[in-house]
Formats: C-alpha cells, structure tokens, sequence
C-alpha cells in the first residue's frame, strides 16, 4: 500500500511540476462551461439543475482523458524510466494501481474546481442536490473507466501520439455501444441476450442511470469492473513485454 | 552472494545471453567486459528482475531473482544503462521517491537523500529539475539513486559514461571506497576502468563467458607480458643484433619502436647487458605488463590470447 502511495505521490508531482496539469485544467473548466452555457442551453432551459452540464461530460472525457492517460506508460518507456521503476521493489500491481490513482484523483480535482457551477443553479433555483451528487459520482467513475482503458493503451506503445489514438478508438466503442448506431449493426441478427449484453457496455447508459440520481449498486458495479478489467489487462501487457 | 545458474536469453532465434553461469561473493569488484551487444546489460537486467530469464535463473543471497522477484531486488541497487531518472523532479525529490520506494523507514528518508547527495557531490543543484542538469550530473544522481539505501550488491551499468577524467576518477573511488564487504558489478568497455576499480573480469561476447580472471591474470596472457620495449637509433641493426639473444623469440618494429617478445626469463637483465656492451643511445626502455587491450582484442575476435 505505501509503493501505490509513494508512486501516486510521485505522478502527481510530475503533473504539477509540467504544464500539462494547468493546460488540462484550464481546458476542462473552459470546454465544460462552453458546452452547458451554449450547446446545454443551460439559462434558456429554465431549469434548476445540472443536467446540461452533465449530458457532454462522456464526450469531453472521449478526449481530454486519454490527453492524460497517454503518458502514462509510454513516457516511462521512451525516458527507460519504466527500468528504473521495475527495478524497484514494488509489484507491477502496485505500479499501475498508483498511476491509475493519481490520474483518477487529478480528474477528481478537475471535476471539484466546477463546483461554481453547482453554487450558480443553488443561486438561482432549488435544484435536487442529491442528483447532482450522483451526478458527479457518476461523472468521476465514468472517467474511470476512460481512464483505466487509457492506461492499458498506454502501456502498448512508446509513443504517446499512438496511444492517444488507441484510447480514443476503445472509448469510443464503449461509449457508443447502447446508441442505436450501433446497436442496429446488431439487431437483424443477434439474439436478444448479446443485444443487452452489448448495450450493458455503454458508458452513456449507466453514467444516465446513475446521472438521474438513482445510484444503483448493479452501475457501481459495472464502472468497476470495467476499471477493474482494464487495469488487469494493463499488468498483463507490461508483465508480458517490459522491455522495448 | 550472487549464484547465476545456466542464465539464457532469447529474442526469437537470436540468443543474447547463452548459459551464463558463475558466482560472485561479498567483497568481489566484477567487472564485465565485452564488446557492445555482447548481452552485458541483459545479464544485468535480468539479475535486477527486469527481464525474465528464458531459461535459468540467479539466486541474490539465496532468493531467486524469477521465482522472488520483489524481494530479490531489495538488497540490490541498480543504475540502469544511461542512467534514467525522472526528468520533471528536481534531485531532492527524486531521491525521495527511490528512498521511500527503497521502504527506507520514513523517519529516515532525509538522512538517506542527505547522504546520497552529499557522497555524489550534489548539493548544489539538489534543487533543480533534474532534466536542465548535464549528463555529468544526471549519471551522478543514477548513482546516488543506486546506493540511497546503502545495498549490499550494486549493479551499474557503464557507471562512468558521460563523465569528464575528473568525475571518473571521483566515480571510481568511490567505487573502492564501498567495495569492502559488498559485491559490486560493473559493466564498461573502458579497459583501464577494470584495471582501476575491479578485482575479477569477465569477458562476455555473443552471450558466452569467454573469460573469468583477476586483471592481473589476464593482463599476463598478453602476447606482451614481460616483453621488452625500447626506442634507439639505428633501430634495424639493433634488432638484428638482440635477435640472436637466446631469451628473445620474435622481434618487433612499429614506429621506430623495438619490441623483443620473450622466450623465456632474464630477457630485461640480458637486454640491459647487451645495450651497455654495445653503448647504444636508447631514449626509451621499458617491461611490459601486458596489453589488456590485446588480450580484450584476441579473445572476442576468437580463440585465446597467447
């Protein structure tokens, strides 16, 4: 436990001695409030709640996550960092479980630093604070699960811009799967038990679910074992290949 | 003490290290030697736990390095080749995360990054961010990185590439100054490396131990050693002349330098006589030890030194 915190501690002072924090949080703040103000209507709504803002948190995380998700494996080795740090005496466990956290927890600071926009809809209205709570539950696991996906991509390659890419295309995959565009690739011809098994993937499903206020474990489950899963297979590849 | 027992590694059908197997103990300066691509660094990584051995294994103080990964590497200190660290920390902190991933107890940590500061000479950039130091700089901070927890086996690999005479030099003594009750391996293809800081060689080419000795004793498998060299006018007579001495075997002209190759002992003394008889003007005399690099030369070009 001390090595996940040790190497936790260790990523996010490389964060924050790097631009790369302040850029990220800056755009993040910016991107979000651009999409509830004007594509989330959110005066023109009429509405006490947060709802706009939360809709266009999937597609902002199909980018910016993996922008910080990139690094973490293939900069460790490009640099031959990844040597150094395998040569200590931590797991590969506890390797990937500290950067994943440390990640997880910059989002979770990103996500604390809207919190204007949570005192502006109490200013103006009554909003249903235990839905936003929820929302912002479900927001965070949600990058998560983008993230741990990321991660895994990461660990493939050395080359940052490669693994950018990888995470997007994989997000953007588990992002879609309940929409009806992909869903009706499906429908003429699969039975109905893979049709919910491939709608049950979505992001965009369970994040609504749990966005609507209603914290069901079976979605705590879900972003869980996604996160869980991808992070498995991310101790995998870097067992299985360490080296180049 | 370190028990490498058949260590192999392949890539494909490309073997990097073949079968390597020896000991090394406590108090031990082993120096690898070998041409570049010789698998010294996958010998190295492998003992460290970074790579898994394709068959064989190394047992550190009886833990083995594949079945015990993690535990093996607490008693080792190791600085990768081109000494990585992480270029965004300055000095201070990155010596504090190796320390405390080390499990350096953490009342203790300062004192450990204070001592691995001051031992490398650090302390005057302890503050700066690691990336805008020199590469003289850098490997010292792989060093200090390496011994922060005062290990009972280092592993270095090229400990003194980048560094100027000065910090090699530094470098070296220390070194010396730690070898006392430790086992230390280093890696170079800088020969008066070995015969500075090492007490026992190998020389590894194409994965395959080809030699494990003292310096000394290799250096006397040179074709050199105990040959006699001098510079004199009229060198071309002269060496027809010393040629007909029963203790020399072959004589040699390069560069206006002679060099009599022994045929057995006495050949200085016998030198020595025949040059004050003949009262030559020699400006330059000398035995040779030996040359390590012509032994380093005819063993990884094939077959033994003579």
């Amino acid at each position: 436990m001390n090595s996940v915190i040790n190497v936790m501690r260790r990523e996010l002072t490389g964060y924050f001695a790097t631009p790369v924090a302040y850029v990220f949080l800056i755009i993040f703040l910016v991107m979000t409030g651009v999409f509830a103000f004007y594509m989330g209507n959110f005066y023109e709504r009429g509405f006490a709640d947060l709802d706009p803002f939360f809709r266009f948190h999937p597609w902002l995380y199909l980018f910016l996550v993996p922008a910080i998700s990139m690094r973490l494996w293939a900069e460790e080795r490009r640099s031959g960092t990844i040597e150094l740090l395998f040569t200590l005496p931590l797991t590969t466990i506890e390797a990937v479980l500290g950067k994943f956290l440390a990640a997880w927890l910059f989002i979770g600071l990103a996500l604390l630093l809207t919190l204007p926009m949570w005192i502006t809809v109490n200013y103006l209205g009554q909003p249903d604070n235990g839905v936003i709570l929820a929302a912002y539950l479900g927001s965070w696991l949600m990058a998560g699960g983008f993230l741990a996906i990321g991660s895994c991509m990461s660990a493939l390659t050395r080359n940052q811009v490669v693994a950018f890419i990888l995470s997007i295309v994989v997000c953007f995959v588990f992002l879609l799967s309940g929409l009806p565009m992909v869903m009706n690739l499906f429908n003429s011809w699969a039975p109905q038990i893979v049709l919910d098994g491939i709608a049950s993937l979505s992001f965009l499903k369970h994040f609504a679910d749990i966005s609507k206020g209603v914290i069901d474990v079976r979605d705590l489950i879900y972003f869980g074992l996604v996160i869980g899963f991808w992070l498995f297979a991310n101790v995998l590849i870097l067992d299985m290949k360490k080296a180049d | 003490m370190i028990e490498v027992k058949s260590l192999s590694k392949s890539y494909g059908v490309f073997k990097a290290v073949d079968d390597l197997s020896f000991t090394v103990r406590a108090g031990q300066v082993l120096g690898f030697l070998g041409p570049n691509g010789a698998g010294k660094s996958t010998t190295m990584k492998m003992l460290t736990g970074f790579l898994t051995p394709t068959s064989g294994t190394a047992l550190i103080n009886g833990i083995d390095v594949v079945e015990n990964s993690v535990l093996a590497r607490k008693t080792i200190g190791y600085l990768p080749e081109g000494a990585p660290s992480y270029g965004e920390m300055t000095v201070q902190q990155f010596l504090g995360f190796v320390a405390r991933a080390r499990l350096i107890d953490k009342n203790s940590v300062a004192v450990s990054v204070d001592r691995a500061i001051e031992k490398l000479n650090l302390s005057d950039v302890k503050h700066q961010v690691i990336e805008t130091l020199s590469k003289g700089f850098k490997r010292r901070v792989g060093l200090a990185q390496a011994i922060i927890h005062d290990p009972q086996i280092l592993i270095l690999d090229e400990p003194t590439d980048g560094l100027d005479p000065n910090q090699k030099r530094e470098v070296r003594r220390l070194i010396r100054a730690m070898a006392k009750d430790k086992i230390i391996i280093i890696s170079t293809h800088i020969l008066e490396e070995v015969e500075a800081v090492c007490n026992r060689v190998m020389i590894i080419a194409e994965g395959r131990l080809l030699a494990d000795d003292s310096p000394q004793a290799l250096i006397m498998r040179s074709r050199y050693h105990n040959a006699v060299s001098l510079v004199v006018d009229a060198a071309e007579k002269v060496a027809s002349i010393l040629g007909e001495l029963p203790q020399v075997a072959r004589v040699e002209l390069n560069e206006g330098e002679l060099t009599l190759f022994p045929a057995g002992d006495g050949l200085f003394e016998a030198v020595t006589a025949t040059i004050s008889a003949n009262q030559w003007q020699v400006s330059a005399l000398r035995l040779e030890a030996g040359r390590l690099d012509e032994v380093f030369h005819t063993i990884t070009s094939g077959g033994a030194a003579a």
